[in-house]
């Protein structure tokens, strides 16, 4: 008989720790010049460095620090004046020393938070999550293990190695244990993930496409009888490859321990892997027994020593936190709560605000952007900023309508066109013939010709009976292709016909 | 002119009296005639020696300058990487291995028209102090092929002392430059650590290890140091600064005004009579020479060799992991339903030697968890003693000397079964290892008891490599002058020996 979500949050309060791994998006490897470009054919991005080729040695990315320093400094840490790279030792095949360069006791940042807000039944609730340290290593290769019924290397008919990302530098965020979180434990673990990747994208350190691993979160989960003072056994869940699921996992994990518990069973712990399919985490690897990884000093590498001012130096660069950032935006453009978490599901708030930027409305830039565009986007299932048409091009089109030139009708064609890839606003105005016709006397033309075409309708009118008037204007809309301006002619209209036009 | 020094043969070639296409075949046909009896070589190099002689030759027929050592032939330790040519650091494991890249001492090597010959014959992974751990047999010593030749550049050491080469690159974790140097009567120096690039170099112990220069005569010993050293982007631990000037200071080989430290541990008890009485008579001449002779107290000495045996296996645990059969050397058990683990087991099973395995436990074991501090972490804190019993001793003296061995060449054989009588061997040479300043080794004349020859070590502070060429240097004439003709001239000729 499986619990529900309410049975075990009325039991025990949930533990949560959360390790994200960052692939920063540096030119180069951690420890050497490969290219970290995604997707390469197999094995052409290495060199002696990084495939641990005998008598090969390892300098240290400026960059990559650069980077550590900058996601210290934007999650309130301390950045240590003295941190040492370590050596991580086990043999894994797609590891081509059988170590890992990592730092281990020594890391480059230390002691920061992050706050996360998360909407509730109750209003919007703040919660701390605590950062322990933020470290830098590099990453393994890949394995690829085929044949056998798992997809592990056990069983398999044999296995393919690549090693281009071997090497790439990664980031380690670890926070402390939060405890507190109660039943809102999974969207705590959530909103943190998506508040640290924002963080990430601002400070333009890593891609953070979860779909593509540059960001992995594992969870670390335990339950505790409510008012318990000990922390239960955890369970770290890896492979967890979108905020969603980061949601899913916690909330799994919490269901899957209440059981156990609730049977009188232990929780064991150990990596679980997390099944995007059913929500439900798989075992991995055991941790009851500590791996012994004999750490020590990489003595090919001389400790990182950060000079003081270069430090400050890159705080001052340190862009908007993204919440205050929303915030801000929100209440300068008047935005509703609801509308505001619609334009950042969207992950449109960068190419709004550089539309309104360019001197659009942001109320008529966030309709473009969050309806036409979003339409089409969706249609060719893609994202707004894959297609062809820019802040620019937008600002443009608002303008246009915003001075009578094009209607609101006209507007969506061009935005068609631009998207189309005919060219800027303009040009397809010229090329689709798109102007509004505001020659009064063509106008009059249409009208008169609209009234003779249809004498009883425009009777009605002159009778006052102004509903009757769409179909007049309908006609002139008709004959002018869309391209005059309906209000325009609606007034002239009921000018003519003797009725009042407001 | 095989048996002159490297300049003379370069002047040679600059006058025209030589050509290095013909000096290089020269030692090729030394190397054809004597080698099966040394053994110093794994692999010949005959093309590869020529091509790069005739291009030497070629420039300086078009009247290029060329380097001071151009068109000379080294012979180069096997544990360096170099392009295409099989590198094995004296191990089965990597059998077959060519490298794809050059290391970067031997890119300088090339852009300095040296020409290298090959590669010599090393203990296993550099670890061993008389070549028997070589997985391709032992080196003889020139001076009596029943003898080690030392180790771990047995090899470099042989070639020079049986005159296949004039110049050698060796490489120097506890010793293993400056003890083959002293056993076969060359001359052979441990840079500055960090002075070398390491890259290229395959590691044994990352934070003991260097390359230093190999030859017959201190000023060949500097010029080639010249060529080899200063810093490199590839290498973290290489050290921005201009390199020292050791040619100039072996061109002057003066020693007047010197303070020159007598490291009070590094004598006595355990020493051979004829290696004590040749180093006094060599500290007699240095004070002669204008030379001020003080004596020294190095205390915490006696702690080197026990740190030294936790530090270098330690990092050699780590190093070594690599050689698992996945990406290059030999492959072992790869059969059908073999699991990729059972494979890196077997491999490394069959490819590793003995001494090798040994140190990996060590190594392992030093390193674990619940160990770490009282074996890895205390060995670290006598390494910081040392390093400040040397910056003590170096405010009372320029620079530091004592015997590079206690004893003279011993056989081969005879101490293979016992490791702690092969480690005590080192005893004189680890402490400069483990503080990251130079070392050198020159020959002082030969043991009375033996006829063999004996080292005299100079040590002198980080990035004062200079100093060790003045005092090299200034023994060397004096000893010269005394013997009238270089040690060397002693040795007895090898059979079939042209």
């Amino acid at each position: 008989m499986s619990l529900t979500y309410e049975d075990v949050i009325a039991k025990y309060e949930p533990v949560l720790g959360l390790e994200v791994h960052v692939e920063l998006n540096t030119n180069s490897k951690m420890f050497c010049g490969c290219s970290t470009i995604f997707g390469g054919e197999p094995n052409t991005q290495t060199c002696p460095v990084c495939l641990g080729m005998p008598g090969a040695l390892p300098v240290v990315n400026e960059k990559a620090i650069e980077s550590s320093i900058l996601i210290g400094l934007a999650l309130n840490c301390s950045i240590t004046p003295f941190s040492r790279f370590s050596r991580k030792n086990y043999f894994y095949p797609d590891m081509p020393k059988n170590f890992q360069i990592s730092q281990y006791d020594e890391p480059i940042c230390v002691n920061g938070y992050l706050d996360v807000e998360i909407d509730t039944d109750e209003g919007i609730k703040k919660f701390r999550v605590e950062i322990e340290r933020v470290h830098m290593e590099e990453d393994t290769g890949k394995s690829l293990h085929v044949g056998g019924a798992t997809g592990r290397i056990h069983g398999a008919d044999y296995s393919l190695l690549d090693y281009n990302r071997a090497g790439i530098p990664l980031v380690e965020i670890v926070t402390k244990i939060v405890p507190g979180t109660g039943k809102y434990a999974p969207e705590v673990a959530k909103a943190y993930v998506a508040e640290l990747r924002d963080i990430l994208r601002s400070l333009g350190v890593s891609d953070v496409r979860m779909e593509q691993g540059s960001l992995r979160c594992d969870a670390n989960v335990s339950l505790r009888l409510i008012g318990a003072e000990t922390l239960g056994t955890r369970s770290e869940t890896k492979n967890v490859n979108s905020l969603r699921s980061v949601e899913r996992a916690v909330r799994g994990e919490m269901i899957r321990h209440a059981e156990l518990l609730n049977k009188g069973e232990r929780v064991v712990q150990e990596t679980r892997h997390f099944q995007e399919e059913s929500g439900l985490t798989r075992s991995g690897r055991s941790k009851e027994q500590a791996e012994d990884y004999r750490y020590f000093p990489e003595p090919d590498l001389v400790p990182v020593a950060p000079d003081a001012a270069w430090i400050e130096t890159l705080r001052a660069t340190l862009p908007e936190q993204p919440t205050l950032r929303r915030k801000r935006l929100q209440s300068e453009w008047s935005v509703p709560d609801k509308e505001m978490a619609a334009m950042i599901n969207a992950d449109a708030l960068d190419i709004v605000e550089a539309t309104v930027n360019l001197g659009a409305d942001p109320t008529r830039a966030r309709g473009w952007w969050l309806g036409e565009i979003s339409r089409i986007a969706n249609e060719q299932g893609v994202t707004i900023s894959d297609l062809k048409i820019s802040p620019t091009d937008v600002a443009q089109i608002v303008a246009l309508v915003a001075q009578g030139d094009l209607t609101d009708k006209l507007a969506r064609q061009v935005v068609e066109g631009v998207i189309a890839g005919e060219g800027t606003p303009a040009s397809v105005i010229e090329s689709r013939g798109l102007k509004v016709v505001s020659d009064e006397s063509a106008l009059m033309a249409a009208i008169e010709r609209a009234i003779a075409a249809q004498p009883e309708t425009a009777e009605k009118i002159r009778n006052g009976h102004i509903p009757a008037a769409g179909a007049l204007i309908g006609a002139v809309m008709k004959e002018t292709k869309g391209q005059a301006d309906a209000a325009r002619v609606r007034e002239l209209l009921l000018t003519h016909l003797g009725q009042p036009s407001d | 002119m095989i048996t002159r020094a490297a300049h003379e043969m370069s002047a040679a070639m600059a006058s025209g009296e030589i050509s290095s296409v013909e000096l290089t075949q020269a030692h090729l046909d030394r190397i054809t005639s004597v080698d099966a009896q040394v053994h110093a070589f794994l692999y010949v190099d005959t093309e590869g020696a020529l091509a790069q002689a005739q291009s030497v030759d070629d420039a300086r027929a078009r009247g290029e300058s060329v380097g001071p050592l151009a068109g000379v032939p080294l012979a180069l330790k096997d544990v360096m990487a170099q392009q295409g040519i099989p590198t094995t650091a004296g191990s089965k494991i990597l059998e077959g291995w060519r490298p794809p890249y050059d290391a970067t001492v031997v890119s300088k090597l090339k852009a300095a028209g040296v020409v290298i010959l090959g590669k010599t014959n090393m203990d296993e992974f550099a670890m061993g102090s008389s070549t028997e751990n070589s997985a391709y047999g032992p080196t003889h010593n020139p001076w009596d092929l029943t003898r080690i030749p030392g180790g771990s550049g047995g090899g470099s050491s042989a070639s020079l002392a049986a005159f296949e080469a004039p110049l050698a690159i060796g490489t120097d974790t506890g010793g293993s430059i400056r003890q083959p140097a002293a056993v076969t009567g060359t001359v052979g120096v441990k840079p500055t650590y960090g002075g070398v690039s390491r890259y290229g170099l395959i590691a044994f112990s990352s934070s003991l290890d260097q390359a230093g220069p190999c030859a017959r005569t201190v000023l060949d010993t500097a010029l080639l140091h010249e060529v080899i050293a200063g810093h490199d982007v590839h290498d973290a631990t290489s050290i921005d600064a201009p390199v020292p000037q050791v040619v100039r200071a072996a061109r002057e080989g003066s020693v007047k005004g010197m303070k020159i430290g007598v490291v009070k541990e590094l004598n006595g008890d355990g020493y051979q009579a004829g290696v004590r009485s040749r180093f006094e008579e060599s500290l007699e001449l240095l004070a002669k020479a204008g030379a001020e002779i003080v004596e020294v107290s190095c205390p915490n000495f006696e702690y080197a060799l026990a740190a030294y045996y936790l530090i270098a296996p330690s990092e050699c645990s780590s190093n070594l992991a690599r050689f698992d059969a996945m990406r290059y050397g030999i492959r072992v058990g790869d059969e059908d339903g073999a699991s990729a683990e059972s494979v890196m087991n077997l491999t490394r099973e069959v490819g590793f030697g003995r001494e090798v395995k040994r140190r990996i436990i060590l190594g392992t074991y030093a390193l674990s968890s619940g160990y770490f501090d009282a074996y890895y972490g205390s060995a670290q804190k006598v390494r910081t003693l040392i390093m400040q019993d040397f910056n003590k001793a170096f405010t009372s003296a320029d620079v530091l000397v004592s015997p590079t061995c206690p004893t003279t060449a011993f056989k081969i054989g005879e101490k293979a079964n016992d490791p702690l009588a092969m480690y005590l061997n080192d005893i004189a040479t680890i402490p400069v290892n483990m503080a990251g300043i130079g070392g050198m080794s020159l020959p002082c004349g030969l043991a009375p008891e033996d006829g063999l020859p004996v080292g005299f070590q100079v040590m002198a502070p980080a990035m004062q490599d200079q100093r060790m060429y003045s005092v090299g240097a200034a023994l060397e004439a004096s000893l010269l002058s005394q013997w009238g003709a270089p040690l060397l001239s002693q040795i007895p000729a090898l059979v079939g020996a042209k």
